[in-house]
């Protein structure tokens, strides 16, 4: 117990540097997958065929491709397309398109519960289209969307350790270095399994209390 | 200032209207009866643009209703609509509903279109209810904000459909008696309804319907109490004398 108390007082810094980058990715894709995402869900429901499918087309191939895959496109081949990103900007960008799809069918699925009704009475006081989403349904579909949206949000900092990959030197490759270093493999795993813990339980508790509230209708 | 002339619509290969036409004057109180099925509210909401129509035209202020057009936003201002399931706006209170459309819409400023807001709730009889959620309402005083809210418009005509359907009987009163006061006002009213004895309480003229054609119009005391086609005849005689 002394020498893995000694050991994380001399890991954690270390793998602080390693958090920092993990909440970086995980709060930019986040952002990046609910603006795309919301998107994505407009088009959807926008009434008119040729955008709604190309939102659908969009969303089932980032679907129907592996997230390490698209990490390792967006970082490996754009650059012989001369764009070239560093692994932050390409693991934010590549988590965030990714996860675009899932938030999307999320942001669909709550805009279509809303009772047509609604989307009737906004139109018969004269409403278009994006009055009628940004003061009658969005708001309801937000209660409706919020309790999914935080399990997106735990899975996003969960997933953002594929960021490794593309040699983002975040919490989970720190670690892996630090361990391939010193062969403290039990004492740095469990300190990287703790931190996540620490992130994602907090959340967990959230979720589950968004849920209670909104959950509930 | 409403004229329907030989209006078809469908919903795939059914044909609900077939061919109706029909004039609503300013200041007039139009009651449209007939079975369910027979197209009382898809006229309705075809005025209103919440439905398209394949053939005939529809013209409200000598503008056309064409639900795809520019111009649809003006007619809906101008001819407001009650539901039958009032369809609040349940994240808003009873004030916000009334003042959505005046101040998003209309652009009115927020303090006078609060103020008229408030003087409508009071109008239909709920000015205490101002800060009240639709889900803390009754029917009755759902029904009666979503009148208010069809008047914040400044409308020219409401179409009520079926406005008391969905109330529970002892709640169907006070809306009616809303309703009531609204045509003494002089306000130009289409309402689809079951309510015989209103219609011909208040109604200046009666439409009867039947699968999807007019089939008798009148006078609301005449066609009510005196009926001349066999159709007529029979629907009112189930309804006033129900089993």
């Amino acid at each position: 117990m002394d020498t893995f108390l000694k050991q994380s007082i001399e890991f954690l810094p270390i793998l602080a540097q390693g958090l920092r980058l993990t909440v970086l990715v995980t709060v930019g894709s986040l952002v990046l997958s609910t603006v795309l995402g919301i998107l994505w869900a407009l088009m959807r429901v926008s009434g008119k065929g040729w955008l709604a499918w190309i939102a659908k087309t969009i969303v089932n191939v980032i679907r129907g491709i592996p997230i390490i895959v698209q990490l390792f496109y967006i970082y490996f081949v754009l650059p012989d397309f001369g764009i070239s990103l560093t692994a932050l900007q390409a693991a934010i960008i590549g988590l965030g398109v990714a996860y675009s799809a899932y938030q999307s069918e999320n942001f669909r699925a709550g805009i279509e519960a809303i009772d047509k009704g609604q989307l009737e009475a906004a139109q018969s006081i004269g409403m278009g289209w994006w009055l009628t989403m940004r003061r009658v349904i969005l708001p309801q579909a937000f209660k409706i969307v919020l309790p999914p949206y935080g399990n997106i949000m735990i899975m996003m900092l969960k997933d953002s350790s594929q960021a490794s990959t593309i040699t983002v030197a975040e919490l989970a490759l720190q670690g892996k270095l630090i361990a391939s270093s010193t062969f403290q493999n039990t004492t740095v795993f469990t300190l990287v399994a703790a931190l996540y813990l620490c992130m994602s339980l907090p959340l967990i508790w959230v979720v589950g209390r968004l849920e209670g509230r909104f959950g509930r209708r | 200032m409403i004229e329907l002339a030989n209006v078809h619509k469908r919903f795939g290969s059914l044909e609900v209207i077939k061919g109706v036409s029909a004039t609503v004057a300013a200041g007039e109180v139009v009651c449209v009866i007939g079975p369910s099925g027979s197209g009382k509210s898809t006229i309705l909401r075809c005025i209103n643009g919440l439905e398209s129509y394949e053939a005939g035209s529809i013209t409200v202020e000598g503008v056309k209703v064409d639900r795809s057009a520019a111009s649809i936003t003006s007619v809906r201002t101008q001819v407001s609509m009650v539901f039958q399931r009032f369809n609040l706006f349940p994240h808003r209170t009873a004030l916000e509903n009334v003042v959505e459309g005046p101040i998003y819409v209309k652009g009115e400023p927020r303090a006078a279109a609060f103020d008229h807001g408030r003087q409508l709730l009071d109008r239909v009889g709920l000015a205490s209810k101002a800060g009240s959620y639709p889900h803390e309402l009754s029917g009755g005083q759902q029904q009666r904000v979503a009148i208010a809210r069809a008047l914040a418009m400044r409308p020219k005509a409401i179409l009520f459909d079926e406005p008391t359907s969905a109330l529970d009987p002892e709640l169907v009163g006070e809306v009616l008696s809303v309703m009531r006061l609204l045509a003494e006002d002089g306000l130009t009213m289409v309402v689809v309804t079951h309510e015989i004895s209103f219609a011909r309480e208040v109604a200046d003229r009666v439409l009867f319907l039947d699968h999807g054609l007019i089939v008798e119009e009148g006078r609301a005391a005449e066609v009510l109490t005196d009926p001349k086609h066999p159709r007529t005849q029979d629907f009112l005689r189930r309804v006033l004398r129900p089993i």
